[in-house]
């Protein structure tokens, strides 16, 4: 393992290489700033997200609410900020929930192979035939709306993508002699698969990740904005975009202001995703 | 050839009874009984319900259940909306052209646009053109398209009233929910497109050329374009399911009425019937744009049939 094999200067050339590339560290920047103003929220933005003033609706940006209030009179600041805790949560345990069972049945598909991984792939052909977020939207039809099913829902696309790279890859180290060698040597299936065949896959799988987190922003606010996510009161940003959406033309900073928040998370999440692959995963570079 | 071709036909074709299967277990997987769920709010005395489960064959085994549902929908019954109180097979019919419209537009626009910027970028690889392209091609992706489209709506419909917001079926209703629609392929296909470009120019037989006295011009359309255009073809086909799918999010955002208002209609007011029939014919003309992909393979590259 890379842990007792690399000296002190491998370590530091290798994270060089992290801190050298720029659109990853610009990336990251971006999205701490965005996950620490999001944790920050009670500080930032004490106001209750869903206080109503009637005597307060529809008010532009101020120095009393920065982002302007909405129809009830709710701060909009604070609920972008409250809402991006639950768009950010949602979309990391859709990514979380989407690669565990991923993996997990790639790991077996492409370690057994045979019935098992015969059976597994065509699954996964057959869920990969529904494009997009129609597969999600079918889920929610049966599940009902809420932000719960919405990451269910959505995490069930992501199986199959992950199943796919995994099987891949798993096949591909199952074959060579060390896996070989360990079998002679008497270890068992479960030991093969996660002390050799895990590790190599790893860094396919968190180079993915990373893409598909954004991924699963835009569809977890998709939810939200058509109004199967999160059900109101609630701030979500997809939400947020839907109240909005009600009075684009009478207050636009009740879309601008959430729109650019969760824009920019996704624009941070892809370039961290950008150089992620650059570094760890030297094949996909061109 | 032929291989290939019958190769072809017989996934497909088991790839539409998988889709079909899973289309009609979800009215299954609903919880409760499927009547009561199809009737929804409506009140209806016990000879309803007997009838209606009759006519839905669930007093049937599984597998005649599923024969008679896919007999009739190959035949265009999906049955009926109780919630709209009209055949199944009418409301699709009424939303089919305006999403097959908005999608081939947003097509058009996604692949044009995307060869452009993409084969801009890799020509000027590592200049200021492919460093501005692959920014704006990230950020194309990244934005959430419901979000662009009320930014363009509130910069058409207030600043400059050029096109119309409230999309009719002509032209100028298209234009920004096709633009909407668009973006996020574009980005996705210029960065594929450059990438696919470049790994084209590292091939032997482009330096042959360029050393054989080739101007740069017919190098990159005879061998490095060509040779780029086969995985781009795959990944368009592809990108039709996202274009197809993100109609949901467009049509709610210009409430245009097609296959994806729909859908959203029908799951609001637990209409299954209007679901099971929109998510079959999606996900069927998904499968079949991509068995016509396959079909053209062989034109771009004569080698993919001999295998």
């Amino acid at each position: 393992m890379a842990v007792h094999s690399t000296s002190q200067g491998t370590v530091r050339w290798r994270f060089a290489k992290f801190t050298r590339h720029r659109g990853l560290m610009i990336g990251s920047t971006i999205f701490v700033l965005l996950v620490l103003s999001v944790l920050a929220a009670p500080m930032i933005s004490p106001a209750d997200p869903n206080f109503q003033n009637a005597m307060a609706t529809f008010g532009p940006p101020s120095l009393a609410h920065p982002m302007g209030t909405d129809a009830f009179g709710r701060d909009m600041m604070a609920r972008v900020l409250w809402g991006g805790r639950v768009t950010m949560l949602a979309s990391l345990s859709v990514v979380v929930l989407g690669a565990l069972v991923g993996t997990m049945l790639g790991l077996i598909a492409g370690y057994f192979q045979g019935v098992v991984g015969f059976v597994i792939m065509r699954l996964v052909d057959l869920l990969l035939a529904f494009p997009g977020i129609l597969l999600a939207l079918a889920v929610t039809a049966i599940l009902g709306p809420g932000i719960e099913n919405g990451v269910i829902a959505i995490s069930i696309i992501l199986v199959p993508v992950y199943v796919r790279l995994v099987e891949g890859a798993t096949v591909e180290v199952r074959a060579l002699p060390f896996v070989d060698a360990a079998t002679t040597l008497g270890a068992g299936s479960m030991r093969i698969i996660l002390t050799h065949v895990l590790p190599n896959v790893l860094s396919s799988v968190i180079v993915m990740t990373t893409t598909w987190l954004g991924i699963a922003a835009l569809w977890i606010t998709a939810l939200g904005f058509i109004g199967l996510g999160v059900q109101p009161p609630q701030a979500e940003w997809g939400a947020i975009l839907n109240d909005g959406q009600m009075f684009l033309t009478l207050a636009w900073w009740m879309t601008v202001f959430p729109g650019l928040f969760l824009a920019l998370f996704v624009i941070s999440v892809n370039m961290i995703g950008d150089g992620l692959r650059d570094v760890l995963d030297p094949i996909i570079r061109d | 050839m032929f291989r290939y071709f019958a190769g072809r036909l017989i996934s497909i074709l088991a790839l539409l009874l998988g889709i079909s299967v899973i289309a009609f277990l979800m009215l299954r997987l609903i919880p409760g009984d499927p009547v009561m769920a199809l009737m929804g709010t409506q009140a209806a005395d016990a000879a309803t319900i007997d009838r209606l489960r009759h006519q839905l064959g669930l007093d049937q085994p599984m597998l005649m259940q599923y024969l008679t549902w896919i007999g009739h929908a190959l035949q265009g019954n999906f049955g009926y909306s109780y919630s709209k109180q009209r055949p199944v097979i009418e409301l699709v019919a009424d939303a089919f052209p305006a999403t097959i419209q908005l999608t081939a537009a947003a097509l058009l626009l996604s692949v044009s646009f995307g060869l452009l910027l993409g084969s801009w970028a890799a020509l000027k690889r590592n200049r200021l053109p492919d460093t501005l392209g692959m920014g704006v091609a990230l950020a194309l992706m990244s934005v959430p398209s419901f979000w662009l489209g009320m930014l363009l709506i509130l910069l058409f419909a207030v600043t400059f009233p050029i096109f119309d917001v409230v999309s009719g079926q002509g032209f100028s209703g298209l234009v920004l929910p096709a633009v909407t629609l668009a973006m996020g392929v574009i980005g996705f296909n210029a960065r594929f497109v450059r990438s696919s470009l470049l790994s084209a120019q590292a091939n032997a037989h482009v330096v042959t050329a360029r050393a054989k006295g080739l101007t740069p011009t017919k190098v990159f359309l005879r061998h490095v374009l060509r040779n780029a255009l086969l995985p781009v073809l795959t990944v368009v086909g592809l990108q039709v399911g996202n274009l197809l799918s993100g109609t949901v999010v467009v049509e709610t955002v210009f409430s245009r009425p097609g296959l994806g208002r729909l859908l959203v209609d029908a799951i609001m007011g637990k209409d299954y019937l209007t679901v099971q029939a929109v998510v079959l014919i999606i996900a069927s003309i998904y499968a079949i744009i991509n068995f016509i992909v396959d079909l053209l393979y062989p034109l771009l590259d004569p080698r993919i049939a001999r295998r």
